[in-house]
């Protein structure tokens, strides 16, 4: 079949000039004071103004004679308005240290939310949005610019893990056992389970685990994953209600309850869906065990639906909605399946070695303001930035910030 | 005109989604009179709070027999966030009016304006490439061309005769609305002289100059943008003060900060909407002004990692509030996540985007040409659409009933399925339009073809992940009955 993603001749000269600088920069390292800035206007306290520093203007547009126009300014209060919510997003913990029954170094703990994303600066996230990093466990096509950053460790998995963690700062591991799809390599439940336990050597970070979409299989997979890695407390990526359907959902869950693990639930944009499998893994496992992912869509190809879903979701929740209050997940990788962020376009849409990374951006920070825990990534720029978004949105109190600079006279 | 008419009173505000029919109706003419092309009043009064039309469509409700009520209906209608327009005609731009917070619980109005700004140090040849590029930046999504809508100019002279200079050449070189940014009075009357009727925003009134600027304003008759950077008792006293002067079409700018300041603007940002709409605060009832520009007064030296930034914070704004944009960046990679965020961010959450299902054909199709399959999803539709007709290529296409999702997201949540083909093929009749059984499913659906050939007796080829590779694989995979 005609292959999309194929690379034509790699601009290879102009990510690497951009990429490290962008990795660099982004990273915030480099502060140098602009020398032509003018600040016209000081520092930007503002003081009573003296009446006299106006011109006289005749006004053509006359307020009705009987209002009397100010001559000094009108004082008013602010008063922050703070909301409490009835409901709360319950905490999960992912991975599980030695003393707990794991071998991971850390444990990564989401949700925790009182109130919507971002919405209140008094109440932060008790947890910040956690990033994983993808890991495929074969070779699997890929948009150019993202194959760049990961072609030395394609068909490596527990080398690909651990560059991401060593080289890309990821907090946690998704490996995608795709190679265990009956319409791909179909590779053995055997073989499946031999790859996590690499993956758990490689890297001591807590592990998603990603199954091939078919219910029959991906059930048999987890179920045997589940058992190998005993109190590992890894993600399942994830059970459907097309495992229900199955019924695969139910050996999964149970050995996920037995095994220590947590589950991800995934529906497609549909609320009720996905209230309807939790009710169905509550049979099985504690609310605790259960992040949701209910889809996310590229930019430009549906993000907006995502962006509401999870709007929706997360207000429900905090209304006191109990069967949607768990953390959620977003796959900001999804972003690539938009044209406009893996195509080569005409000059004026700019390279798309900047054009990619951008698009997963904005995919990711737009979710992240819809109350995204915990998001999948891939491109090193894309990570960088929303950890620094992240950490800077942390910022709460009142730091002593620069005043803002006179934007309107500074030259650019 | 007995009966259950109330005027309502001091009474306290209601939000859109409290507002009913009847609300409405009550305070209609109530004569059924079908003027509005509706069949009676309460069909109307239905669709107005629907927000599907406007009082405007009431010829009766504008006569003075009516003055009373359609004053009532005026202030119940009327959003939380007021609506302000700058420039004229038909490059006009109105923003603000917005009803609520959150998108889901109505629809978002007037999609964000993006301006680009320019300097009153440019050169002509300068100012002329800039404008040049602002009005010509498009592209076509979906059948619909996204563009930017406004130009700031902005005075770093500091000079009245070089702004008023600038402003005038910009004036005659474009049509879209502009923005004057000046904290100096005086250089901004340089500006407002030479657009005079043409409804440029005012940037800005402060602390320091509101006075003269409100001046300004009432003299041109033109909106007036508020700037208090992380002030928000000095804003709300501004907006007081102005209104008191008699200066009513506002829009506020509490400071876009990026970096360390982040955290503080979206916080600023949310709660001033979140007053507004929630609580109905009349001071922070304006539309609000983001200035992704301000990243370019950072000591950052790198332009990709200003460029970056800017890219990171437009869009940030975009989901959390902003009525209208000020940028720098005219790169298409910093510009295009936004034209299109924008896009989808105001679309109406009620309704999906989609297009009605059935079989169409492109081109010139015989018994002999290919038969493709894709979703309703209004995307997904004119994105194959548009790839196919620009091949030239003599095709059917089957669109089935996703609910308007795509196919990724349609085989995820299980609207696309191996049944759902078959029932498609069996409805729409494609079997009589062929003389073959081979049909090309989306490359997103390959894991369904197996099933797909069981439940329909055809050969399934996979076609490609993206529809831009439809032409290329049709010319290597397809020959007729194969």
């Amino acid at each position: 079949m005609a292959q999309k993603n194929t690379p034509g001749p790699m601009n290879s000269e102009q990510l690497l000039a951009l990429a490290p600088q962008l990795l660099e920069l982004l990273k915030g390292v480099q502060q140098v004071e602009l020398q032509n800035v003018t600040l016209e206007i000081g520092d930007l306290e503002f003081f009573i103004p003296s009446s006299a520093f106006a011109p006289q203007h005749p006004p053509t547009l006359a307020p009705p004679a009987a209002i009397q126009k100010p001559t000094e300014l009108i004082r008013e209060s602010y008063v922050p308005q703070v909301t409490e919510y009835p409901g709360k997003i319950r905490e999960v913990t992912l991975g599980a240290t030695k003393a707990r029954g794991g071998s991971r170094s850390r444990t990564i703990t989401i949700g925790g939310a009182t109130a919507p994303a971002y919405s209140d600066r008094l109440h932060p996230p008790v947890h910040p949005p956690i990033i994983s990093l993808d890991v495929f466990d074969m070779t699997v096509s890929l948009p150019a610019v993202l194959r760049e950053n990961v072609k030395e460790v394609m068909g490596d998995p527990a080398e690909w893990a651990r560059m991401n963690v060593d080289t890309f700062g990821a907090d946690m591991i998704t490996i995608h056992l795709m190679s265990t799809d009956p319409l791909l390599g179909n590779a053995s439940v055997a073989q499946a389970v031999k790859t996590v336990e690499d993956i758990l050597q490689a890297v001591d970070v807590p592990l998603i685990i990603g199954g091939c979409g078919d219910p029959r299989k991906d059930a048999a997979v987890f179920t045997a994953v589940a058992e190998m890695a005993h109190g590992e407390r890894l993600l399942l990526n994830s059970v459907t209600l097309d495992m229900a359907e199955a019924k695969t959902l139910e050996s999964v869950a149970t050995a996920a309850h037995k095994h220590d693990h947590v589950l991800l639930a995934f529906t497609g944009l549909e609320l009720n869906n996905a209230k309807e499998l939790n009710r169905r893994l509550y049979e099985y496992i504690a609310p605790e065990q259960i992040v949701m992912d209910l889809t996310t869509v590229a930019l430009g190809y549906g993000l907006e639906y995502s962006f509401t879903i999870h709007e929706r979701a997360r207000y429900a929740a905090l209304m006191g909605d109990s069967e949607l209050a768990h953390p959620v997940l977003s796959a900001a990788t999804n972003a690539w399946a938009a044209r406009e962020a893996w195509m080569k376009m005409a000059p004026e849409y700019g390279p798309r070695e900047l054009r990619g990374p951008i698009w997963e951006t904005v995919n990711a920070l737009t979710l992240m303001l819809a109350g995204i825990d915990l998001f999948l990534m891939m491109h090193p720029a894309a990570v960088l930035t929303i950890k620094d978004v992240i950490r800077r949105l942390e910022m709460t109190k009142d730091i002593p910030t620069e005043p803002l600079q006179d934007w309107v006279s500074v030259r650019i | 005109m007995n009966g259950s008419g109330t005027m309502p009173q001091k009474k306290a505000k209601k939000s859109i989604r409290e507002i009913s029919p009847i609300d409405v109706y009550s305070l209609l003419p109530r004569t059924n009179c079908k003027e509005c092309g509706e069949s009676n009043c309460m069909a109307f009064a239905t669709r107005v709070v629907n927000g599907e039309l406007s009082l405007t469509a009431c010829p009766p409700l504008h006569t003075d027999k009516y003055r009373k009520e359609h004053e009532s209906l005026s202030a119940l209608m009327a959003p939380p966030v007021r609506q302000v327009t700058i420039g004229t005609g038909e490059t006009g731009i109105a923003v603000g009016g917005k009803y609520v917070l959150q998108r889901h619980e109505f629809t978002y109005h007037n999609p964000t304006p993006v301006a680009i700004d320019v300097n009153d140090l440019m050169t002509d040849e300068e100012l002329d490439e800039r404008v040049r590029q602002i009005s010509g930046f498009s592209y076509n999504y979906i059948g619909r061309t996204l563009t930017l809508n406004a130009i700031a100019v902005r005075s770093c002279s500091g000079d009245p005769g070089l702004f008023g200079a600038a402003v005038r050449k910009v004036a005659g070189a474009t049509r879209l609305p502009l923005i004057l940014c000046a904290l100096d009075p005086v250089v901004m009357e340089a500006g407002l002289a030479v657009t005079r009727g043409q409804h440029p925003l005012i940037y800005a009134a402060t602390g320091k100059n509101w006075k003269a600027m409100a001046d300004l304003a009432l003299e041109y008759q033109a909106p007036l943008a508020v700037f208090s950077p992380q002030d928000l008792p000095l804003l709300r006293s501004l907006v007081r003060t102005l209104l008191a002067y008699g200066v009513t079409d506002l829009v506020l700018d509490p400071g876009t900060v990026a970096e360390d300041g982040l955290a503080r603007t979206i916080d600023t940002f949310t709660a001033i909407r979140k007053q507004a709409c929630r609580n109905f605060d009349e001071l922070f009832g304006f539309p609000l002004l983001g200035v992704p520009l301000t990243v370019w007064t950072s000591g950052e030296l790198s332009e990709d990692v200003l460029k970056w930034r800017e890219a990171t914070m437009a869009s940030m704004l975009l989901s959390r509030y902003s009525d209208l944009l000020i940028m720098h960046s005219l790169d298409g990679w910093v510009l295009l996540p936004q034209l299109i965020w924008r896009f989808n961010l105001y679309s109406d959450p009620r309704k999906p985007v989609s297009v009605e299902a059935g079989v169409k054909s492109f081109g010139r199709p015989d018994r002999d040409s290919p038969v493709l399959i894709t979703t309703n999803y209004a995307l997904t539709y004119f994105t194959v659409e548009s790839d196919i007709k620009a091949s030239n290529l003599d095709c059917y296409l089957i669109v089935t009933d996703t609910g308007g999702l795509s196919v990724e997201s349609a085989v995820a949540g299980r609207y696309f399925t191996a049944d759902a083909i078959a029932s498609a093929i069996k409805e729409f009749g494609v079997a009589e339009m062929v003389n073959h059984k081979t049909l090309i499913i989306p490359g997103l659906s390959a894991r369904l073809s197996g099933e797909t050939e069981e439940a329909t007796g055809w050969k399934i080829l996979v076609g490609p992940k993206d529809s831009s590779g439809i032409a290329a694989f049709i010319r290597e995979r397809w020959s007729a009955g194969s």
